[in-house]
């Protein structure tokens, strides 16, 4: 694991001079992974907000190779890619070690781009896909996906007089991907990159696919002043909103416990998606039970507590 | 490249003979999904892979979008990749089909031809690649087994030339000849080999010292021009589908063009068609010769690029035209063949055209149909006056 | 960049230079500047492995400045500078300007 002078040392794969927001966390995130990667990668992008801003003809911000196809197959198209490796080095026509990465926002991942994932994941390319999860379509204007949590307006389930925002739970993606039983399955966060570049490692060294979710603030999108994308992300993972977490090899463990775990409320007060809430704080309440409940299941996977035992008085009746 | 003395005959079906083909050729990657008619050829194949008779990765996709999307990966990736689909695994596929092209993929696809949903159909008809025709893919027409194996191997070469760099889809009649056994000749897998050479990627994203950029966004400002360079490969692309057809003829003994004329040089009424049909008008052509009429055929086997030049020739001398197509474009001026013979005659000393459309969801069509068309055009013969009205052949009013 | 015509661009819409986005300058993008008191950095690197624009400077583990050609001025240095040191402080362009 390289200390951050080591990883200071090393090229930087992703220029400067891209047309993302001042202060998106996805370019933070592709700058961690490449770190971690290195260049003997091929990259996959997904239409969406970090393939656009990188690569803007006849400008391109990549410098590893790197293929855009359409939105919803960065995990076929990287399959093909991979594919391609495996035939021409049986053949004996490329020696080098190569690894392939594709990046799907969660648009491209969760709602569209399900199909081609769950079948790369299936078949076992040698692949990591990275999901960078800013919660909504965010480059065509901020549009609900699977991955908007509860509660949170965007442009196509605002918070009006009827309805407040969007209404269901966000897709818990990576459980799923780990129900694929791949090597390797993680979530992580960009505010902690020491457990992301360890994550990335990990991937990577498996003999098969991998698949990382990382959240992705984005202060247009969620609406909170574009200095706080760390400070947002990690108070997602202290809420235990976007918990660290990785099942390897189908060992689970929790790679970041927060001292204190905080109320999601301290996550939420903090943007504007959520500011309707004050007047439904039920559906606070909703969503703080909702990431109750996922911290339980992943820290009785992880070997912590139990999740027979429910906190509340019908469980009680029934024992 | 000297004519080859051993060749082989053996029987296969349409699909087989794909196969056989795809097996000589021996791509690097083949990402496929089965739909109903292709999915023998991808048996077969597959066979061929299981056996280790083939250096291919088989890459058994969840969907045709993901078949197509995996196949420009593999393209992009320093790969020769070949595919096959039918009728809605193409429709699925349609938007990466595009983007095959765009990217100037050298891909080559067999479409084995079945009609378009709805209602779901899985017979015969041209819908499918018609409806992929401003694609920016080449398109070749078989006729049965022996072309579908001929137009496979010719295909591999015409995608790769530097000048053309555009996929290829080589069509043949689902059911029809995908499914019907004929004899036919294969050539020595030593021969194919050296036919079609060695691949040479344009595009190779493996070689990471010399990273690039695949699929980029174009804003108004590049859009354009990257389309008028596929329109320009695609200009180039006649040429090369002759020479190749040419080189090809001399090895086997079997020349092929962008069309095919059939008893057409002294025909007074002269008919267009495409794939399985032609050779139904064939047998009708000389039925009809035996009673002293003079009737011919012009096949199309290169629907894409149009073969306007060599179709002008062709009906030159005719008196009436009638177009087969077998597939319809609802609200257009007639079927996609009737339109684009209609165009190339344009400003021509052009005879009376009637279009028809026939066969499809596999609607049956045999010589009394031929004959039908042909006798229906006798008056336009002597009339001189063209028709606007498309006929149907085989419908119940 | 000069636009080429369709006869010099590269088929497909390959971009051949890998990474000449640098040549793309986003500073123009800032209200902001980053400004960085030499004296108080520790050299931790958090300005660096935050910014989204490859824009801290670093050599031989020590942050040498920022690139000003694409820093946009988002402040995530700032803020994610440890509080004990707070070693960056975003001042506004045009006060710069005033003070040249």
């Amino acid at each position: 694991m390289p200390s951050i002078k080591e990883l200071s040392k090393r090229e930087e794969l992703l220029t400067g001079g891209h047309r993302a927001c001042a202060g998106c966390a996805a370019t933070i995130i592709v700058r961690q992974v490449l770190l971690a990667a290195g260049k003997d990668v091929v990259v996959g992008c997904a239409t969406g907000c970090l393939e656009v801003v990188t690569t803007i003809f006849p400008y391109s911000a990549w410098k590893v190779p790197y293929i855009h196809n359409a939105f919803e197959n960065v995990a076929s198209t990287i399959s093909g890619v991979e594919s391609s490796y495996r035939s021409l080095k049986r053949q004996g026509k490329i020696k080098k070690e190569m690894r392939f990465i594709a990046f799907g926002g969660d648009g491209g991942t969760y709602d569209i781009g399900l199909q081609a994932l769950s079948g790369a994941a299936e078949r076992g390319h040698r692949m990591l896909y990275i999901c960078y999860d800013n919660e909504a379509y965010m480059n065509t204007g901020i549009q609900r996906s699977s991955a908007t949590p509860i509660g949170a307006a965007t442009s196509t389930c605002p918070a009006g007089d009827e309805i407040p925002g969007k209404v269901q739970y966000h897709k818990d993606m990576t459980k799923i991907m780990a129900a694929h039983r791949i090597p390797y399955v993680a979530q992580a966060s960009p505010s902690h990159w020491n457990d992301l570049v360890k994550k990335v490692e990990k991937a990577l060294s498996k003999d098969g696919p991998a698949f990382i979710n990382i959240l992705s603030p984005c202060h247009r999108g969620w609406r909170y002043p574009m200095e706080d994308t760390i400070e947002i992300a990690r108070l997602a993972v202290e809420t235990c909103f976007w918990p660290l977490y990785e099942c390897d090899e189908g060992t689970w463990s929790i790679t970041h416990t927060p001292k204190e775990k905080l109320p999601l409320s301290e996550f939420t007060d903090r943007q504007g998606r959520f500011a309707h809430l004050k007047e439904y704080p039920e559906l606070l309440q909703s969503g703080q039970d909702e990431i109750d409940r996922r911290w339980r299941e992943i820290q009785a996977l992880s070997g912590i507590g139990n999740l027979c035992v429910m906190p509340c008085e019908e469980a009680g009746e029934q024992n | 490249m000297k004519s080859i003395a051993a060749k082989k005959v053996i029987a296969l079906t349409g699909n087989d003979a794909v196969a056989e083909a795809m097996r000589q050729v021996n791509p690097d990657v083949v990402p496929a999904y089965p739909i109903t008619p292709q999915t023998e050829l991808m048996h077969k194949f597959a066979d061929y892979v299981s056996d280790g008779d083939v250096k291919t990765e088989l890459v058994l996709v969840e969907s045709e979008h993901s078949a197509m999307s995996a196949a420009v990966g593999a393209s992009a990736a320093g790969s020769r990749v070949m595919t096959a689909t039918s009728a809605n695994g193409l429709a699925l596929m349609w938007e990466i089909v595009y983007i095959a092209a765009s990217s100037r993929c050298p891909l080559v696809m067999t479409v084995v031809n079945r009609a378009l949903s709805g209602p779901i159909n899985i017979h015969c008809d041209h819908s499918d690649s018609m409806g992929a025709r401003d694609s920016g893919w080449i398109q070749l027409h078989s006729e049965n087994g022996q072309e579908a194996y001929d137009n496979v191997l010719q295909a591999v070469r015409i995608a790769e030339d530097t000048d053309v760099l555009t996929p290829v889809m080589v069509c043949l009649d689902g059911f029809i000849i995908s499914h019907t056994i004929e004899p036919l000749e294969v050539i020595p897998d030593k021969t194919v080999q050296e036919f079609i050479g060695e691949f040479r990627p344009v595009h190779n994203l493996l070689d990471s010292d010399k990273p690039f950029t695949f699929g980029p966004l174009d804003f108004h400002d590049y859009y354009f021009e990257h389309k008028v360079q596929q329109i320009k490969a695609m200009e180039k692309a006649p040429n090369v589908i002759e020479s190749v057809g040419i080189e090809y003829g001399k090895l086997t003994g079997r020349k092929y063009g962008h069309v095919e004329t059939y008893k057409t040089e002294d025909a007074e009424r002269i008919m267009i068609a495409l794939g399985s049909t032609c050779g139904t008008v064939k047998a009708t052509v000389n039925e009809l010769r035996e009673k002293g009429e003079k009737v011919g055929l012009l096949k199309i086997r290169s629907f894409r690029p149009f073969p306007v030049k060599e179709v002008r020739e062709a009906l030159a001398g005719a008196k009436a035209v009638a177009v087969l197509d077998r597939s319809a474009s609802f609200g257009a001026q007639g079927g996609p063949v009737m339109m684009e013979v209609r165009s190339a005659l344009y400003g021509e000393t052009a005879p009376p055209i009637k279009g028809y459309i026939y066969g499809l969801g596999g609607r049956d069509i045999n010589p009394d149909h031929i004959k039908q068309a042909f006798d229906e055009v006798k008056d336009m013969a002597s009339s001189g006056k063209s028709s606007d009205e498309t006929g149907f052949l085989g419908v119940r009013e | 960049m000069k636009a080429k015509g369709w006869k010099d661009l590269a088929i497909g819409g390959r971009i051949e230079e890998a990474g000449c986005a640098e040549e793309f300058e986003t500073g123009s993008w800032r209200t902001f500047r980053p400004v960085r008191d030499e004296e108080k950095c520790i050299h931790c690197l958090r300005c660096w492995i935050f910014c989204p624009d490859s824009a801290v400077l670093v050599e031989d583990g020590k942050v040498t400045g920022v690139d000003l050609d694409h820093c946009k001025g988002c402040g995530i240095c700032e803020k994610v500078c440890p509080p004990k040191v707070h070693a960056i402080d975003m001042v506004k362009e045009t006060d710069l300007d005033k003070e040249e």
